[in-house]
């Protein structure tokens, strides 16, 4: 089957919807963006991604209107939209508080951007009713926002950003304030609703499981910068920065200097060079240079006897974390670094093999690990 | 029910006794047959059918309300405005100034404000009249509607006018259909702390009427440095009434809006 893969970013002949061409935004002495530079194409599900503070809120509010570059440009389908006022945006935000009139009805929430702009009230009734019933909402169209759930408040919420049918809808920590089954189930509602009307979404997160789960392309953010942009997968698998292979999951990383042994392969000799290990990196490292070498704990494989592996190294059981449908082995090596190893519980009950204090082995290929200079 | 202990009792009764002793004697005088105020010669209702066809006073009521209705009505408008530039604004060039200059006639002695005014329609050539009062009230109430709005804004989520903006609404509608609404309750009560305040103003009033207006509070000053007719009496007692009434029916119905406001969650929690 030759299902042509959604990947506009590596096209180069697509257009960018977004451009955000070399933008800086300053709060009096503070730097919230940093000279960004960052495109984002249609029908994109694209996160922002960082902790608390480091600018993806303010570009948010910079894309719906509510604050203005101080240096650089944003483009919105080609057209510079730096003096436009958020009313005349065809950019619509889902707030992380909903921000819902709370004197007004769900069906009068949802109409209100469609008010604005058409006095037909008969295309106006179609457009709500067809809202009500992509977010399941038909029951409540009477009702108050306070006289609804919270997981229905958030699909008015929804309802009422995307009635307008924007070009971009922007999306401020949408499931913030749900509890984590619903906000699973929310997360594919979303994917869902986002495929069927083929809008552009930016969403803005903290939460990566959240921004993995929904977004196409992901952007890891950090005091102002983008560190990364990609695909959750190159994300996971192929972080190009301590940071990034940090933030994102869980991660082993040994320092060490790289010494090249040929066919792209380094050896990572441990500042106390007590260990060594071998890892294969597409890119270069000159001999003796700085590097990191960063390991899913899911890639590390435990054993009680010297497995035949590229890299092995001998330690000790520190913890044990039973996570249900997995452990996490915490390894302390005798050079004082831990190594996390996971396995997966795949019986039901099982006899733990290895428990407190055990002498074990750590083990994983070379091409499981990602060397990194910074 | 806890009972009251005896000091409870006694400490009750003492507050209600400074409270309202002084309108009762006034409200059990209006009854008075006697034009002398100091003497029970009977019960009557004879000066309250005085009162009515004493067209001084009813032109002074129609005076009073006349005023009170229209400078609480500006002063609600302006205050309102204020108090939304001084929250929302953000910072601009002498937003201090600005914010601490529209409380400053909260404190202001009135003979001060009264006077200053006289001063300033002397000065222009204003005649002095209802119009000159509904200024001189407007000036003085609207920073009370101010603060009662402005406290209103602050806790006001700033994120629903954002939405109404993002949803295309232009600020004034953003305002009109959404902030408006919301902060309606606080408006309303601003614009009856400024007619409250309109309506038993004696001070500044009779610095800036004119022979043309006398308004309720100064016809009952200058009647009563007469001497205290049963008339004043009976019109005190039925300004007491209104004004009771007025109370009783606010708190009712703020009652029932809270009665509502609870139904309305119930129903919310069981549809969940």
């Amino acid at each position: 089957m030759a299902e042509t893969v959604f990947a506009p970013w590596d096209d180069p002949n697509e257009k960018p919807l977004i451009r955000f061409r070399n933008v800086t935004k300053r709060f009096g002495d503070f730097t919230a963006i940093d000279d960004l530079t960052l495109d984002i194409f249609e029908r994109e599900f694209f996160a922002l991604l960082g902790p608390s503070g480091c600018g993806k809120t303010t570009m948010m509010r910079m894309l719906a209107g509510f604050e203005n570059p101080s240096e650089g440009a944003i483009e919105l389908a080609g057209q510079d939209i730096a003096g436009v006022p958020a009313n005349k945006r065809a950019v619509n935000m889902m707030f992380q508080s909903y921000a819902l009139f709370p004197h007004l009805s769900v069906w009068d929430n949802i109409a209100f951007g469609l008010r604005r702009e058409s006095k037909d009230k008969a295309a106006i009734a179609a457009r709500v009713e067809e809202m009500l019933k992509l977010t399941r909402l038909e029951k409540f169209a009477r009702r108050k926002p306070h006289q609804i759930s919270g997981g229905q408040r958030q699909r008015v919420a929804l309802a009422r950003s995307l009635a307008k049918a924007p070009k971009l809808l922007l999306l401020d920590e949408p499931l913030g304030a749900l509890d984590a089954k619903l906000r699973e189930a929310t997360q594919f509602e979303l994917m869902d609703i986002q495929e069927k009307t083929g809008t552009t979404f930016v969403i803005v997160t903290h939460d990566q499981e959240e921004a993995m789960t929904v977004a196409s392309r992901v952007a890891v953010m950090d005091e102002g910068r983008v560190m990364q942009v990609a695909t959750p997968e190159r994300i996971y698998e192929a972080p190009d920065s301590v940071y990034v292979a940090d933030f994102i999951g869980d991660v082993n990383i040994l320092h060490g200097a790289a010494k090249p042994i040929g066919d792209d392969t380094y050896e990572v000799i441990e500042a106390a060079g007590s260990t060594s290990v071998t890892a294969v990196s597409g890119r270069p490292f000159s001999d003796g240079q700085d590097c990191h070498l960063a390991i899913r704990p899911e890639k590390v494989s435990i054993h009680k006897d010297k497995p035949d592996a590229d890299n092995a190294l001998q330690g000790k059981v520190l913890d044990i974390a039973y996570l249900g449908n997995l452990s996490t082995y915490h390894v302390g090596l005798p050079t004082g670094d831990i190594i996390k190893a996971q396995v997966a519980n795949t019986r039901r009950v099982s006899r733990r093999n290895f428990t407190w204090e055990d002498p074990v082995w750590v083990s994983w290929t070379k091409t499981a690990g990602v060397l990194l200079a910074e | 029910m806890n009972r009251l202990s005896s000091f409870n009792v006694v400490s009750l009764t003492l507050g209600f006794v400074f409270l309202y002793v002084p309108m009762l004697i006034l409200v059990i005088y209006s009854f008075n047959a006697s034009k002398l105020v100091t003497v029970w010669a009977g019960f009557s209702t004879k000066w309250y059918g005085e009162l009515l066809s004493n067209e001084a006073f009813l032109d002074a009521a129609w005076v009073t309300l006349r005023v009170a209705v229209i400078s609480s009505t500006i002063a609600t408008i302006l205050g309102t405005m204020a108090a939304y530039v001084l929250v929302r604004g953000g910072r601009f060039f002498g937003r201090t100034l600005f914010s601490g200059m529209i409380y400053a006639p909260l404190v202001m002695p009135e003979v001060i404000t009264g006077l200053s005014l006289l001063l300033l329609f002397i000065g222009i050539g204003l005649d002095r009249g209802v119009f000159t009062i509904v200024l001189a009230h407007t000036t003085f109430s609207m920073c009370f509607v101010s603060v009662v709005v402005s406290s209103r804004l602050v806790s006001f989520d700033k994120s629903l006018e954002e939405a109404a903006l993002d949803l295309g609404a232009s600020p004034w509608d953003a305002f009109r259909l959404v902030t408006l609404p919301i902060i309606a309750p606080a408006v309303v009560s601003g614009w009856l702390l400024a007619f409250t305040l309109s309506l038993d103003d004696l001070v500044i009033a009779s610095f800036t009427s004119g022979p043309s207006a006398t308004t309720l509070p100064m016809k009952i000053w200058s009647s009563v440095r007469l001497g205290v007719s049963p008339e004043i009496n009976a019109l005190s007692s039925i300004l007491i009434g209104l004004v009771t009434l007025g109370v009783i029916a606010a708190s009712l119905a703020s009652k029932q809006a809270a009665v509502r406001a609870k139904r309305d969650e119930q129903a919310a929690v069981r549809a969940v």
